[in-house]
């Protein structure tokens, strides 16, 4: 540790200016970057870990600046350098590939082209060889017949195939630093894992320094060497990624740590004041439910189909082709499972595998084309969506929805969201049983009574939360779907969250249907598990038996693709 | 491309199928005697009887409908009372008028609306933008023809700088030989220098007028969308790839921030051919508009319904080369059809 | 921005995750009325032009209320003796080619042309509103209808349709209103079903579909009340154009007949005098609708930063 580092930040300070004054981002941060090291900057949203990001390669928006310290890249300081300098060394020297990146890309103009702009730009292709050597980034990162990927437009690729792209756009001038913003964020499980897979090949091969900026301490601790924790602005600790999970020194790193969902944890190991000791005290063996039972609810075939966009079949109808009739696209095909009693099962896939879509049926918010769902002893499915408002199955099964934010009515108190379906189908009359059974309601759901007069913009994510489950509760419901619930939050948030919602299933007697991407955190609420992918079930079982056992290979890549940290 | 162009033209068939019905209906359906209308104010009853008859307005409407529809096709649009001539006809005579006052109109609007609208969004918050600020909220206030009346006090009545505004040519020069009907190619492919300056100098002033009037839509989508296009997450890439300012304004903001400015050239033209109607008045520009409001005065039904369904037929053709324009610009409407 | 809006919501977020039971640090600690009347004062402060448009509003709501009691001449009394006369002490704005007050018409036409503004608005609202409405809401063939009505309209250029209904509908006041509605009905019709159709599918309408909430009372109350302050942008926005054409049609001489005083009409009956040098005929009226039409097109922008919540923070 003797050389000096490819990239030291020194006392950084970024300002941004806003209409209550100057407000600091980041605060005095030092962080340093060796050559060939992969760093990684973690933080919850809004800690100032983009910002700092965007300070080395001088992109800030307008509104911000560097206000104090020095960042030095090389030996050349970077916040004093000129524009035309950081303008040669942006793409060719310190290069950054961003989160959701489709967006990321020129979408009307050729992803060949775009790889091209930044070669002529930096004078690493001559416009004959320009061709040529885009085409061959695109084969560095592992895109399949890139001459022809070379002519498509952004909206004709997957989101990994555009994140490959950033990533050939990015390396394409062979940089001495990668600055990688959460490039993996919004992307499935087994993409992220092909794409950082990707990313950690390349750099190691070419001897690059990275930084990784993510809010996932797994996925920072599985790929980097060294982790720099930061909140609100500072930098509250920096370790050798082993060191940080072994030994976390600053509390909000463990706090942090500790909200990660893990193998080997139980619900209540998430929240800070856990009491330390065997997991066996916290993870309460829930009563199992017994197999002869009848269960709460039973799914027989359901399908889901929806129409296939006809292009262009009036013009063909008018030159006289016969249009071949083209089979709907089934988004759920023919599934069959059951809810029992007081059960939490687990919904898993990716994407578009039609979870989501399985759960709005099951919710009675649109219809199934075929199948039954048999919900104590009825076939609710038969019910059509329109007239479920008034069934008296209604208010039997509810919904927490995946936004907290957008599952609020903005002109609505937080008590006139909970009082809602109260007012619509409960017994409650008169204002004051309203009142006393919502502020029961918040009570339970932990949410502050004196918040209840509040509308949604005056409350946090996490208050937000709580309204949209007390809402569901209301009336007591048998069962209740969550819809990732916590997908829209921070890994603190979320914790808090899971745990009150293990706490009033115990305590209410519901059964709950949890629609998620997260391995992790289904492994920590579900008692069982169905995994799909493409529309059918591809595995069901306990949750022990599919996450610790699994025999669909889908399964297995699923786990697989999840970053474990060293442990 | 040439499949995304034949879709387009399939879309435009209801647009015109609609614009024939409502025509139609403006005439027959509505409240009044529609042959009273045609024969005009000074008709006498025997008169008003004999047009009825002669317009087939004694018949079921489904088979008005289709006898007006068979005249469409045969380009017959009744005739006018005022200068006895087929409406077909008066209305080709003086349509090249108008498209030439509208096409310079917004030539001249583009060339200052566009550039003004891009520096605007790169300088934020300097003075070009508040200019552009002030030109955006200003142009849409100011009534069309009260500008022109203003053009015309200040560079005729004071400063008499400009002919006086009678029409396309002053009484002197005469007439080019028609090729294309628009004075200024007419004139330059005649070689006819004197005429070219004295067709400019009557035309200048309308069309600053109607260029104020639509700089305004055009300057303002130009700013936003300029706007929106370099906070975007692609021009960020952009610029992190070190690309050059010329580069990431020119070839990655402009082009895109040029797809709402393509579709608020529709609202565009629609205002366009409306104002047409107001400055043609206010010049005594011998188009379709001052034709059709000559009509009006009159009570002359014939003309008034010709003109409103050609102004739509035209918008509805501009409306069809802005989709293929905005093709040609975006891949995702060219290849998806 | 983006950056400022993720910081500032930072503290609010990671404060309450670590301490549940506070409060969350707030936006507004008042009520949400108050704040609104805050944010007002804010936007008049930070844009004095606002301030400026909400002045001049009220000046011609004065004109058009009381308008007529106020002015110190008879619109319509004719006067040979000092027709044509320029600016003066007595007549303000001048005399027109019949000698009458062309200040006490400016006055008194802003009731008129206020009115037919105020009428066609309120009639495309009413009648674009709730088609609009329900095309998003319930899409299928009420969506189909709507459309294509609305795609017929906007097939045509607008003024020269609006011209085309007056011509057929007759020539009145009354049918410059409706003719200004209909053209306006398209604008209404798509900015509210687009605003419903988003919301259609919004968590907190699926929400109140599980509370048992039946399809009209979620248009009434989860729908509709968030889809106003949209609308009333929309409103104060159409405003301006609804008078420049309505003082556009009576300027080619179709709805208002002479001698009742309005801005296009007067602009028309000076415009022949522009070229002989007597500016003030056609100046005046001009200046008074141009005035109004700036006036509505500012108090446009104000009420959509009112309403605008990306700027409120």
């Amino acid at each position: 540790m003797t050389a000096p580092p490819l990239l030291d930040i020194k006392n950084l300070t970024v300002e941004f200016a806003t209409r209550r004054g100057a407000v600091q981002a980041v605060k005095s941060i030092d962080v340093s970057v060796a050559k060939g090291e992969t760093v990684a900057i973690v933080g919850e949203s809004g800690s100032g870990k983009s910002v700092t990001s965007y300070a080395v390669v001088r992109i800030l928006d307008r509104a911000g600046r560097v206000a104090e310290g020095s960042i030095s890249f090389s030996g050349m300081d970077l916040v004093t350098a000129t524009e035309r300098q950081m303008r040669d060394l942006r793409g060719r020297e310190i290069s950054m590939i961003f989160q959701n990146p489709r967006a990321a890309l020129n979408p009307i103009r050729k992803v060949g082209k775009q790889i091209e702009d930044v070669l002529l730009e930096h004078v690493q292709a001559t416009r004959a060889t320009a061709r040529e050597k885009a085409i061959e980034a695109l084969t560095k990162v592992k895109i399949a017949r890139p001459e022809e990927r070379y002519d498509a437009y952004p909206f004709e690729l997957s989101g990994g195939m555009c994140q490959r792209v950033v990533i050939a756009l990015a390396l394409a001038c062979q940089p001495q630093l990668l600055i990688a913003d959460e490039p993996t964020t919004g992307l499935d499980v087994t993409t992220q894992k092909a794409v950082m897979d990707l990313i950690v090949e390349l750099t190691r091969e070419r001897g690059m320094s990275t930084i990784l900026i993510t809010h996932d301490l797994g996925l920072a601790a599985a790929y980097c060497d060294k982790v720099v924790v930061m909140e609100k602005g500072k930098v509250v600790e920096t370790a050798s990624a082993a060191d940080i999970f072994r030994n976390p020194q600053h509390p909000y790193t463990r706090k942090l740590m500790q909200a990660t969902p893990r193998i080997g944890m139980s619900l209540a190991d998430l929240l800070p004041d856990a009491p330390k000791g065997p997991p066996a005290q916290a993870a309460a063996p829930r009563p199992a439910p017994s197999p002869d039972a009848e269960p709460l609810m039973r799914v027989e075939n359901l399908v889901k189909e929806y129409p296939r966009p006809e292009t262009g079949a009036f013009f063909a109808k008018l030159m006289g082709k016969a249009e071949e009739p083209k089979s709907a696209f089934r988004a759920v095909d023919s599934i069959s499972f059951t809810v029992a009693k007081g059960e939490t099962l687990g919904l898993v896939g990716e994407s578009g595998c039609g979870k989501s879509t399985t759960s709005m049926m099951i919710t009675r918010l649109i219809d199934p084309s075929g199948g039954k769902i048999i919900f104590d002893g009825t076939d609710i499915g038969a019910i059509p969506a329109k007239q479920f408002a008034a069934s008296a199955h209604r208010r039997r099964i509810q919904m927490v929805f995946q936004d907290p934010t957008d599952s609020l009515n903005p002109r609505f108190t937080a008590e006139r969201a909970i009082a809602d379906p109260i007012m619509r189908m409960g017994t409650i009359s008169g204002r004051d049983a309203l009142r006393a059974r919502c502020e029961e309601l918040a009570r339970l759901v932990g949410l502050p009574v004196e918040l209840i007069d509040r509308f949604p913009h005056q409350l946090s994510g996490g208050q937000k939360a709580r309204v949209g489950i007390a809402r569901a509760i209301a009336l007591d419901p048998d069962l209740v779907i969550l819809d990732e619930p916590t997908a829209a939050l921070d890994v603190s948030v979320q914790a808090v969250v899971l745990n009150l919602l293990e706490e009033l299933k115990g305590r209410l007697g519901m059964s709950y249907l949890f629609v998620s991407h997260d391995l992790n955190v289904v492994r920590l609420l579900c008692d069982r598990v169905i995994v799909m992918k493409t529309g059918a079930i591809v595995e069901q079982g306990t949750a022990e038996q599919v996450l610790g056992n699994p025999q669909a290979e889908y399964t297995k890549e699923l786990l697989t693709a999840i970053p474990h940290p060293p442990l | 491309m040439l499949k995304m162009i034949g879709q387009r033209l399939m879309t435009t068939i209801p647009s015109v199928i609609g614009v024939i019905i409502v025509t139609f209906l403006l005439t027959r359906v509505l409240p009044g005697d529609t042959a009273a209308y045609f024969a005009g104010p000074a008709a006498s009853p025997q008169a008003i009887i004999e047009i009825r008859s002669k317009l087939g307005l004694d018949q079921p409407l489904p088979v008005q409908f289709v006898s007006y529809v068979t005249a469409l096709v045969k380009g017959d649009l009744g005739q006018s009372l005022t200068t006895g001539q087929p409406v077909t006809k008066d209305l080709a005579a003086r349509l090249p008028a108008s498209a030439e006052l509208t096409l310079a109109g917004l030539i001249l609007a583009m060339a200052v609306a566009l550039p003004l609208g891009v520096l605007a969004a790169v300088r934020q918050g300097s003075w070009i933008d508040h200019l552009c600020r002030v030109v955006a909220t200003a142009g849409v206030s100011l009534p069309v023809f009260f500008t022109g009346l203003l053009l015309v006090y200040v560079f005729y009545f004071i400063l008499g700088w400009s002919p006086a505004p009678l029409g396309r040519l002053d009484v002197f020069a005469s007439e080019p030989a028609r090729i294309t009907g628009l004075y200024l190619v007419d004139s330059l492919l005649a070689g006819d220098v004197t005429t070219f300056r004295a067709a400019f100098a009557q035309l200048i002033l309308p069309a600053l007028t109607l260029a104020i009037f639509s700089l305004a839509p055009i300057t303002r989508m130009t700013r936003a969308s300029m706007l929106a296009v370099l906070g975007a997450d692609f021009v960020r890439t952009a610029r992190a790839s070190g690309l050059s300012n010329r580069k990431v304004i020119g070839t990655y903001a402009f082009r895109n921030a040029m797809l709402p400015v393509v579709t608020t050239l529709g609202m565009v033209f629609s205002f366009l051919l409306g104002a047409n109607v107001l400055v043609e008045k206010v010049f005594a520009w011998p188009g379709v508009g001052s034709y059709a409001v000559e009509a009006l005065i009159a009570s002359d039904y014939a003309p008034i319904q010709g003109f409103v369904l050609t102004m739509a037929v035209m918008y509805v053709a501009l409306n069809l080369m802005i989709d293929v324009l905005y093709g040609v610009i975006d891949p995702r409407v060219r290849l998806e059809g | 921005m983006n950056d400022m809006s993720q910081v500032l919501k930072t503290e609010s977020e990671s404060i309450s995750a670590a301490v549940p039971a506070e409060p969350a640090p707030l936006r507004f600690d008042a009520p949400p009325s108050t704040s609104l009347w805050a944010h007002a004062r804010h936007i008049v402060a930070e844009n004095p032009v606002t301030g400026l448009a909400f002045g001049l509003f009220a000046l011609i709501l004065l004109a058009a209320v009381l308008g007529p009691s106020l002015v110190p001449y008879d619109p319509l009394a004719s006067n040979t003796s000092s027709a044509l006369q320029g600016p003066s002490a007595a007549h303000w704005f001048g005399t027109d080619q019949l000698g009458r007050d062309i200040f006490s018409r400016v006055i008194v036409a802003t009731r008129l042309d206020f009115a037919i503004a105020v009428f066609s608005v309120a009639l495309v609202f009413a009648m674009g509103g709730l088609a609009g409405v329900m095309a998003g809401f319930y899409g299928g063939w009420v969506d189909k209808v709507v459309g294509r009505i609305a795609d017929t309209i906007m097939a045509f250029p607008l003024f020269v349709l609006a011209m085309g209904i007056v011509a057929a509908l007759g020539n009145s006041v009354t049918n410059i209103v409706i003719a200004t509605a209909i053209i306006n009905f398209p604008l209404y019709a798509r900015v509210a079903r687009a605003e419903a159709n988003v919301r259609r599918d919004a968590g907190f309408v699926q929400a109140a579909r599980l509370s048992g909430n039946s399809d009209w009372r979620l248009l009434l109350t989860q729908i509709v009340p968030n889809i106003m302050p949209i609308m009333a942008v929309q409103m104060s926005l159409t405003m301006g154009y609804a008078i420049l054409n309505a003082a556009g049609l009576s300027f080619i001489g179709l709805g208002v007949r002479p001698p009742t005083p309005e801005w296009g009409i007067m602009v028309a009956e000076g415009a022949s005098f522009i070229v002989s040098g007597e500016w003030w005929i056609a100046f005046f009226p001009g200046l008074a609708l141009m005035t109004a039409v700036f006036c509505f097109n500012l108090l446009g922008d104000g009420v959509r930063d009112l309403v605008d919540p990306q700027r409120r923070n």
